[in-house]
């Protein structure tokens, strides 16, 4: 199962509305980070709005995912983490505290935007 | 005791299936969104420990009561290598396969009753149960 991985304009959107397992965290980490290199995005929305369960293995991919990408020069924004997801991460320890945030699609956008300086 | 449904961990997308059988059995049981998250990221965190490091095992799920409330449990079997520290895995952070560690402590904080047994050579138990409110 692969997640697709959309483009518009230099930023690349990423829905997530799969049942995650390891195996495709993992291969979308790859496609990823190979379309940022293929298309030269420098910005990046994942939005997490269907996702109900993030455990550590999921966090684990999302925040080196960002990290990853930062590293290739692409900014990356997670968006629209549900209540009970944020509540359950935190249970868990997992405070993603480098990893940038937002509401929702629009306010991820709007972010990028802000840190982008375009 | 009220029949138990169990699911067997062999392969990576038993854990999806695991945390699907658990939190269809938190909802039917009236968990409200936020306890079937943590019910369902507890599975996820104790199958995985399951197929990480004992290849295969057991998660079995069982609806339980008390005088006053009533609540899942779940036990967690495997016969693998079991566990030598236990104090050293139940430690934020703690981990020998690259992840965050946080399964096993996150687990007992998702849940509100938590009970590890292990023994070297032999495997591990974990029982976790979280009650209806």
């Amino acid at each position: 199962m692969r997640i697709p991985i959309l483009k518009l304009h230099h930023y690349l959107l990423i829905s997530i509305q799969t049942e995650m397992d390891d195996n495709t965290a993992i291969q979308f980490q790859e496609d990823l980070l190979d379309k940022i290199h293929k298309s030269g995005s420098t910005g990046v929305v994942i939005d997490l709005t269907s996702v109900d369960i993030i455990d550590s293995f999921i966090a684990k991919v999302l925040g080196d995912v960002v990290t990853m990408s930062d590293l290739m020069g692409a900014k990356v924004v997670l968006t629209g983490i549900q209540p009970a997801v944020a509540m359950t991460l935190i249970d868990l320890g997992i405070h993603m505290k480098n990893v940038p945030t937002a509401l929702d699609l629009e306010q991820g956008l709007i972010k990028l935007h802000q840190e982008l300086g375009v | 005791m009220k029949p138990q449904s169990c699911v067997n961990i062999n392969k990576e997308w038993d854990i999806v299936g695991a945390r699907q059988v658990g939190r269809d059995m938190a909802k039917k049981l009236g968990f409200g969104t936020v306890d079937q998250a943590r019910i369902a990221t507890a599975i996820s965190e104790l199958a995985r420990n399951i197929y990480l490091y004992a290849d295969s095992g057991q998660i079995c799920f069982e609806v339980i009561e008390n005088m006053q409330q009533q609540g899942i449990c779940m036990t967690a079997i495997d016969t693998g290598p079991g566990i030598e520290d236990i104090s050293q895995v139940m430690q934020d952070g703690y981990t020998t396969s690259g992840g965050l560690g946080a399964g096993l402590p996150g687990v007992k904080r998702l849940m509100d009753e938590f009970d590890l047994k292990s023994e070297e050579g032999k495997g591990t138990k974990i029982k976790a149960v979280k009650w209806l409110r």
